[in-house]
């Protein structure tokens, strides 16, 4: 089907590095996909793969049983023939011998290589930041470090109002802790929305009781013995701390690839069978910079959606299969009873068209790029989401009039684009 | 502990063992049920687990909530027992239940 590259049918070695999202998914598209050689995923967490989402949500509240994160049972692995190299880091890929080193010295032999290294939390470059009881919030033993703290009355401090620290800061009110959110940026998700979705959530948290602080300058941790006991902000502020969640971005892992002179910045390239500049070395999800089909960029995404979809990508393009389809990125998050659902990006807007009403906390807000839809921001209303990924797809331009007239449906909306 | 038959669009039956409190959705990743991709893992955001509930089990697996309906709205070839599998919890009372998956989730 007119792919680029080396043919790989016939590759009787695979091996995949990490056991995220990508990684599970190119395994499972690999097998269901027929393909029937040795199969091996090196990761460095001790657990079998599993899904991170719940980690700021459900689970952390106690609501979601630990066994529900693993994309597979133990026995799956087993009887699919796939080999589970866990609690061991990857040190090396060696290109001219197609083999990858692992940490305690022994080397496993590739025809293709799946790099899912994923990506890691930013650390905070401050004084206090090694202090106990200062977490990242990425890993499922993060969240077991967490949440023994999460408890009633207790003081939790979270640096940085991305998603991650805002579900955080939505699960701890719940369980009841007081909940301060620092924000260096003049606004909540000031590198993911436009200001009325951030003034939306940020109003939302502090009627949920959290004090959010933006334009927030954060000089050092304190602590007492050890332990963090506050957040010390440059006007000389101390804010008491039981606990500090630190989510201020993450990194690719990308160290693996660069080494071993494989094409990078920021994020492992990929074409859009999600191959890197070696034809035998695919990379897929967070530590991927890959082509927007629907953009005409090329860019790392963070999300789920983009990590199934480049598993699947890689696996087709390594079994010769016809390349899955391309959907325009989404993501969601959710927030105490608001569920986020975000279609397409929306970087380059030049309007904002609303839709619903955001104190009925059911709205969306469109963005348009020459009176084309390029992404939407829907609060609880499924519809919008759904009927924008559509039309984000296309390629369609949609009058502001329409997408903001309630009572013309989004599904005669997408049906009119389609026409 | 339930028995669940999921069968596919070519009429293939599959039975799986599924513990209380998953849902059907879970039950048939684990168990590489083919036809349902559960693309956001059971968060109600991608409808790529509906499948077709048996009528003998309409009244058992619950209502559906807003967002699973407005959901299934933008699926493809629904009917009136459509359901999203990630929205239908696993309990005794769904011992026997049979689902059919769509021909296509996308």
């Amino acid at each position: 089907m007119g792919r680029e590259g080396l043919d790989l049918s016939d590759a009787n070695k695979i091996v995949i590095l990490g056991g995220g999202q990508a990684g599970a998914q190119a395994i499972q598209s690999l097998r269901m996909g027929g393909y029937e050689g040795a199969l091996t995923l090196i990761g460095d967490e001790p657990s079998l793969p599993y899904q991170r989402p719940p980690l700021s949500k459900a689970y952390m509240k106690g609501e979601f049983a630990e066994e529900r994160l693993f994309f597979k049972p133990a026995a799956w692995y087993e009887d699919n023939n796939v080999e589970l190299i866990l609690s061991t880091p990857a040190t090396r890929i060696d290109r001219k011998n197609q083999t990858v080193e692992m940490a305690h010295g022994a080397h496993i032999e590739y025809d293709a290589l799946v790099i899912a290294t994923g990506s890691r939390p930013r650390s905070l470059p401050l004084e206090g930041a090694d202090l106990e009881n200062v977490h990242d919030l990425r890993g499922l033993t993060d969240v077991e470090r967490i949440q023994p703290q999460m408890i009633e009355g207790r003081n939790i401090v979270i640096i940085g109002a991305g998603y991650i620290g805002l579900e955080a800061a939505a699960v701890a009110r719940q369980m009841g802790l007081s909940a301060t959110v620092l924000e260096m940026a003049p606004r909540v998700l000031a590198r993911v929305t436009s200001p009325v979705m951030s003034e939306f959530y940020e109003a939302e948290h502090r009627r949920q009781g959290v004090d959010i602080r933006t334009n927030a300058r954060l000089a050092r941790l304190e602590g007492k013995d050890g332990k963090v006991t506050a957040a010390i902000l440059e006007d000389g502020t101390s804010l008491p701390a039981d606990l500090v969640l630190v989510g201020i971005g993450i990194l690719p892992n990308e160290e693996l690839a660069n080494e071993a002179g494989i094409a990078c910045n920021n994020g492992i390239l990929v074409d859009r069978d999600a191959r890197t500049s070696d034809p035998r070395i695919f990379a897929a999800g967070d530590c991927a910079s890959r082509p927007l089909v629907h953009y005409g960029r090329s860019s790392r995404l963070e999300s789920v959606h983009n990590a199934i979809e480049q598993g699947k990508l890689a696996a087709a393009a390594i079994l010769g299969k016809p390349r899955p389809p391309e959907d325009c990125p989404w993501f969601w998050s959710d927030q105490y009873d608001l569920k986020l659902q975000i279609a397409g990006l929306s970087q380059g807007y030049d309007q904002i068209v609303l839709r619903g009403s955001p104190e009925e906390r059911k709205f969306a807000a469109f963005y348009l790029k020459n009176g084309t839809l390029i992404a939407v921001d829907a609060v609880n209303s499924a519809p919008e989401f759904l009927a924008s990924k559509k039309l984000i797809m296309m390629g369609a331009k949609v009058e502001p009039d329409t997408l903001s007239d309630t009572t013309v449906s989004m599904k005669d909306i997408a049906a009119a684009a389609a026409a | 502990m339930a028995k669940i038959t999921y069968i596919d669009h070519d009429g293939t039956e599959r039975v799986v063992e599924a513990k209380n409190g998953e849902t059907v959705m879970e039950a048939a990743v684990k168990n590489s049920i083919p036809g349902i991709d559960a693309d956001c893992g059971g968060a109600c955001a991608c409808a790529t687990c509906h499948v077709y509930v048996d009528q003998a089990f309409m009244d058992k697996v619950g209502e559906q909530e807003e967002m699973e309906k407005s959901m299934l709205d933008f699926a493809e070839n629904v009917q009136e027992n459509s359901r999203l599998s990630c929205q239908i919890t696993v309990s005794d009372e769904l011992d026997g239940l049979r689902v059919t998956t769509p021909e296509s989730q996308h």
